[in-house]
């Protein structure tokens, strides 16, 4: 993926999850955490998926991230992808311990490894409506 | 041991697989009709001995699906299901067979996944869009969590899901490249010899495998299933039943089933499969365990699938699948034999019939109608099913009576 980028396809927002994408627009990482039982949550939900408890608060997090697993994709996994292939995509975990389905940015000549330290990165999508948590190596 | 009150397989239809198939086109129900005819004959019943249903989605009907099929056979049933379970549909309808006769609910029980191309609609708009061709399994309506939190990403369909399977396995454990391209070679060798499987008479060597285009590391092409035309039935019965058809009744002895994900992002481990968990139940149940098997039939929409249903079945620890597929050769004439079918990487994967297709080889090597690959001793197998990116299996445990 080119280091300029815009994402091709924009999120469907939902109701319970806008203070996520209102955040990343503000350059924001922000996760849910349920006051009942103290667990992180992602996606987002209303209700807990440790405990069920209706007590999730937004915080704000910084946004590290370790390497869980990645694909380098020679070719798109979709038509829209046409224009970013070859994609590397990537499963990571936050320093909350939630994982995220993401892709990865600056990775030229940076051999990728199980549990490499990663910093977020925010990219617009075409259309402008969100900005999207992709991440590089820290 | 097989019970009075084990539901058997008694007969079973698989239309040969086609990539470019150009045959009458017919509508699923027309489809699941002509299955059920095929499959019943196979058996030695007929439509009035049938009183129970299980389907899977139509094209005609997102709703009332089995009252749909069971108007347009004319038979009424006392037991009827629909089963949405990806690839483990087929394994999934024929535990809920398999437990409805158990229960006494019903005697005869048919199974059937249509997997032929539908005539092309006149009306533009009532075509299926564009986008539904490269969303695969994955759900793009508004409130999905994957279309707000993987189709943005490009995480669509499935080869990117089982390439992360893989890639995050291989950090773990080591490469399995040269296991993986084992698995469809010796695979291939089988489907060779099967005349219904789309690489019938074209076999692969792993060299072949390894020097085919990558898809998404570390997946290469020839460790993907092809996509075609196909379709399959099973005939479920009573032992009772059972005993005045043709065949050897292949009682269904053990089954389990787990679900854990959508997404394999959100797996508590990458590396470990739901199937860990309902093999053990399936084993549990039929009274028996993994080295009592005969042969294996295992789904395999991906090389990756079939190496880590090994382990999680119980066939070797976790993280030494390929030395242990190394030492051992999957083809029906090998020493463990896997998929003698060819498995779906053989015959290719039409549609959700694919996952009927495992089920009907254990069958038909245990009633000894394997012809060119049947296997010596053929007695007792395990079957999976596998739907999504590994997240939701169903073990069955198949034995000859």
């Amino acid at each position: 993926m080119s280091d300029v980028l815009k994402a091709p396809l924009a999120p469907k927002k939902t109701p319970t999850s806008a203070p996520f994408w209102d955040g990343l627009a503000e350059g924001r990482v922000l996760l849910q955490q349920c006051e009942a039982c103290n667990q992180w949550v992602f996606y987002p939900r209303p209700r807990c998926s440790h405990c069920l408890a209706p007590a999730l608060l937004w915080k704000p997090v910084s946004g590290a991230a370790t390497l869980t697993s990645w694909t380098h994709c020679p070719r798109p996994t979709a038509p829209p992808f046409e224009a970013l292939a070859p994609q590397t995509l990537a499963v990571v975990t936050l320093q909350e311990g939630v994982r995220m389905s993401t892709f990865l940015l600056e990775t030229a000549d940076r051999p990728l490894t199980l549990g490499m330290a990663l910093a977020p990165r925010f990219v617009p999508t075409e259309d402008d409506s969100a900005v999207l948590l992709a991440f590089a190596p820290a | 041991m097989v019970g009075k009150r084990h539901g058997a397989i008694v007969g079973y239809a698989e239309w040969a697989t086609e990539r470019r198939y150009d045959g009458p086109r017919a509508f699923m129900l027309e489809q699941w009709m002509d299955l059920a005819a095929e499959a019943l004959a196979d058996a030695g019943l007929e439509l009035g001995d049938v009183d129970g249903l299980v389907c899977g989605t139509l094209r005609e009907a997102s709703m009332f699906v089995p009252a749909t099929v069971v108007e347009y056979l004319g038979q009424p049933v006392k037991f009827a299901e629909f089963v949405d379970l990806g690839g483990a549909t087929g394994t999934g309808m024929l535990w809920r067979a398999a437990a409805a006769i158990e229960l006494g609910l019903c005697d005869v029980v048919l199974c059937a996944l249509p997997g032929r191309p539908i005539p092309s609609n006149p009306d533009p708009r009532d075509r299926p869009s564009p986008e539904a061709r490269w969303l695969g399994s994955t759900s793009n309506a508004w409130g999905s969590p994957q279309a707000e939190f993987e189709v943005p990403f490009g995480h669509v369909a499935q080869n990117a899901g089982y390439a992360m399977i893989a890639t995050h396995y291989e950090a773990r454990f080591g490469s399995c490249e040269t296991a993986r391209a084992q698995i469809t070679a010796q695979q291939r060798r089988s489907a060779a010899l099967n005349p219904l499987a789309s690489f019938y008479q074209k076999p692969v060597t792993v060299e072949d495998v390894l020097a085919s285009p990558m898809i998404a590391e570390p997946l290469r092409l020839l460790e993907i299933v092809m996509p075609c035309a196909g379709g399959a039935a099973v005939v479920v019965a009573s032992a009772e039943k059972a005993r005045k058809t043709p065949h050897r009744p292949v009682h269904i002895t053990g089954f389990g089933e787990c679900l854990t994900i959508k997404t394999p992002t959100f797996a508590k481990d990458l590396a470990v499969t739901p199937v860990a968990e309902a093999a053990a139940t399936a084993f549990a149940r039929a009274g028996t365990t993994p080295g009592a098997m005969d042969l294996l039939a295992l789904y395999d929409c991906y090389t990756i699938t079939v190496l880590l249903t090994l382990e999680d079945a119980g066939f070797c620890p976790k993280g030494t699948g390929a030395a242990f597929l190394a030492e051992r050769n999957l083809a029906f004439d090998g020493d463990f034999p896997v998929n003698t079918h060819g498995g779906q990487l053989g015959v290719g994967q039409p549609g959700l019939a694919g996952g009927l297709l495992q089920p009907i080889e254990a069958a038909r090597q245990i009633m000894g109608r394997g012809e060119a690959r049947q296997v010596a001793k053929a007695d007792r197998a395990l079957v999976t099913g596998t739907g999504g990116v590994m997240s939701e299996q169903v073990a069955l445990i198949l034995e000859g009576a």
